[in-house]
């Protein structure tokens, strides 16, 4: 126990409040993550055994291994995909979050819980769904042949768009809900000050609501970009196995390849881009704060 | 900033802990497999031993379970795995998993007693073995069945709707150069292994060949024969293939009866570069507190009747004489490929273990896919 200096009674009892209140937080995030990360961190740094596991040598041969142009190109098509999906659900999730606040109250909760509800049902099984709707013999392609707006089964599925729209659908609404509690919020008052002082509506927008909303976008984008990196089911599924993106490169390295180092390191770069998003996130909503308290 | 000093010292121990650990657990995977284990008891008292077993979903007969927990006393606990990486996964990941038998395919077997982590077998406790074919001895991936037992072998060749193809295919060429009728109507199986498969067949190398070379040219013709396809299937190719989806596949000669038993028009051929022999065994944990009641466990599944399940609800071939001795005849006027003998099976080259080669194919699939 460190000695507490010019102790107070008070002064120990706030410390060992803030202890019982971070206890189980700490405790959880040493447990099972910074444990866990400083195995992937050690492990990327070592040489891989045969059958799985780890040699104790040190090797940097993961590191440049990852820089062979196949897995700059998965990376870069990751990063692709998982942009592009969460462009999307901005520009899909922006409205319906600013249409639900605007409800009134007892349909906000109506439509928040239409939002989440898709959650109650299994992931695997919503993305199966999506194959039975969009494969060559399936509804989609069905419907529009007997209404003959095609005349030959469209190759809807097994494509880089059927993934990134499997990843929106999966993802929306982590967009939807961070931009709603924002917007629900949102004192609207600024806007009508806006307008009384003579801003149409497109620049109160810009300048109040997009401004004071935009945390909450990043946020949202941060929510849907980070698990559509790491996604690997999606492409499986809905790409067919013939897109790939770093998700399933871990998986393939810890289950396939036996390559546990490579692995790591494989993870260690979206941990690294997960890193460099929030830090970019906290920079702008510092900046916004920032502008907040001189206006 | 006294507190924070503390913090950070903190954290300098903490990783030095999770460093400690780290390295004190990845040990495994080098371990050698002579070290010597303690002798089986045969008149050890099996209803004070349980088992966990881990398979691939439906591919234990329920009613086996049954009878032996009825008859030795043995409480039996199935999980499940979808792949052989994945209980490979579980098995290697270090400690005792608490799966005292599984079920991986023949070279799986072999690395993982590479990996040193299964109990070669006392045959004297498994007097059914006499059931087997004298070829289900002989499989490259275990001469003499010293650490797993086979409980099904079949090749893998191509499953097609007979209706919907105007050619009849007899080789790896309709995968790899498709008539333009089947063009994108085409599946091949993802797994690495049987990714190449066409490809090093047709170029007439071996299946478990690591020559660059070699790989580089079957690497080259599988990547041109990707434009044809619909899609890499593993698990659902025989759905499609009664669905119309797809009309041709690369698929192991058990799956296509699944899409046969649906649809009759769909047919089995073995391509004329020949194949592989795919083997699913059981393998006893070396970890395993309770070997006596696997040894019998592994001697109940090798019992006739027991084994013929397989055979004709799984509808794989199993290595068991005298199951298919039962059942095989019958069989075979649905489902050819249940007539292939064990003679025409061991012509085709068994799938191996490849060691620290088998991170190359895993290169090559991801060279593949991603392009």
């Amino acid at each position: 126990m460190p000695v507490v200096h010019g102790s107070g009674a008070r002064r120990r009892r706030t410390r060992a409040s803030r202890a019982i209140y971070l206890g189980p937080g700490l405790l959880y995030i040493t447990l099972f993550m910074a444990i866990p990360m400083g195995f992937i961190l050690s492990y990327a740094f070592l040489e891989k055994a045969p059958y799985g596991g780890v040699r104790l040598s040190f090797s940097l041969d993961s590191f440049t291994r990852a820089l062979e142009p196949v897995y700059v190109s998965v990376l870069e098509n990751t990063l692709l995909i998982a942009s592009i999906t969460t462009l999307l659900a901005l520009v899909i999730g922006y409205p319906v979050a600013y249409a639900i606040a605007k409800l009134p109250p007892k349909w906000r909760t109506v439509a928040v819980i239409l939002v989440v509800l898709p959650f109650w049902s299994n992931f695997l099984i919503r993305t199966y769904a999506w194959i039975l709707l969009l494969n060559s013999e399936g509804i989609m392609n069905k419907g529009l042949l007997a209404v003959g707006v095609i005349d030959h089964p469209l190759a809807l599925l097994y494509t880089r768009e059927a993934v990134i729209l499997g990843l929106l659908y999966a993802y929306l609404p982590l967009m939807i809900l961070p931009l709603y509690a924002s917007m629900e919020r949102l004192d609207w008052s600024l806007l009508e000050a806006a307008r009384n002082l003579g801003a149409g509506r497109a620049r109160a927008f810009v300048d109040v609501t997009f401004p004071l909303t935009l945390p909450a976008a990043m946020i949202g984008a941060i929510f849907v970009f980070v698990p559509s990196v790491g996604n690997f089911i999606v492409p499986e599924l809905l790409g067919g196995g013939k897109t790939v993106m770093v998700g399933n490169l871990v998986r393939d390295q810890f289950l396939k390849a036996r390559d546990w180092p490579f692995g790591s390191v494989l993870a260690l770069t979206m941990v690294g881009f997960l890193v460099l998003l929030f830090a970019v996130q906290g920079y702008v909503a510092r900046r916004i704060n920032i502008g907040d308290s001189r206006a | 900033m006294r507190a924070s000093a503390v913090r950070k010292r903190g954290m300098v121990g903490a990783v030095a802990v999770v460093a400690a650990l780290a390295l004190s657990a990845c040990g495994g995977g080098s371990a050698g497999s002579s070290e010597s284990a303690a002798p089986l008891d045969p008149k050890a008292d099996l209803s004070k031993q349980t088992l966990t077993v881990s398979n691939w979903a439906d591919y234990t007969n329920p009613d086996v379970l049954t009878s032996f927990t009825s008859e030795f006393g043995t409480p039996v606990t199935m999980a499940t795995h979808a792949s052989n990486e994945e209980i490979m996964g579980k098995l290697t990941a270090g400690g005792d998993s608490g799966i005292d038998i599984a079920f991986v395919s023949g070279q799986y077997a072999q690395a993982l007693d590479r990996a040193g982590l299964l109990e070669h077998l006392d045959q004297s406790l498994i007097p059914n073995l006499k059931n087997l074919y004298p070829e289900a001895s002989t499989l490259a991936y275990d001469v003499g069945n010293v650490y797993s037992v086979p409980y099904a072998w079949g090749t893998t060749g191509l499953c097609y709707r007979s209706d919907l193809v105007k050619e009849t295919p007899d080789s790896w060429d309709a995968i790899l150069n498709p008539p333009d009728d089947t063009k994108g109507k085409i599946t091949m199986l993802g797994s690495e292994r049987w990714l190449l498969l066409p490809a090093l067949k047709k170029l007439g190398y071996s299946n478990n060949t690591v020559d660059p070379a070699e790989l580089e040219k079957a690497k080259e013709l599988t990547l041109a024969a990707k434009k044809n396809l619909l899609t890499y299937d593993d698990t659902t190719f025989y759905n499609r293939l009664v669905s119309g989806e797809s009309v041709m596949a690369v698929a192991w000669d058990g799956w296509c009866s699944y899409a046969i038993a649906e649809n009759p028009d769909v047919k089995f051929v073995l391509p004329k570069e020949g194949s592989d022999i795919w083997t699913d065994t059981l393998v006893v944990l070396k970890s395993s507190k309770n070997k006596e009641a696997a040894h019998a466990f592994l001697n109940s599944i090798l019992d006739a009747k027991n084994q013929s399940w397989v055979a004709t609800t799984a509808l794989s071939k199993v290595p068991n004489k005298a199951s298919m001795d039962m059942v095989g005849a019958e069989l075979a006027k649905q489902y050819p490929a249940m007539g292939m003998t064990p003679a025409e099976i061991v012509q085709q080259e068994q799938i191996l273990d490849l060691g620290d080669k088998t991170a190359e194919y895993t290169k090559i699939a991801t060279e593949i896919t991603a392009s």
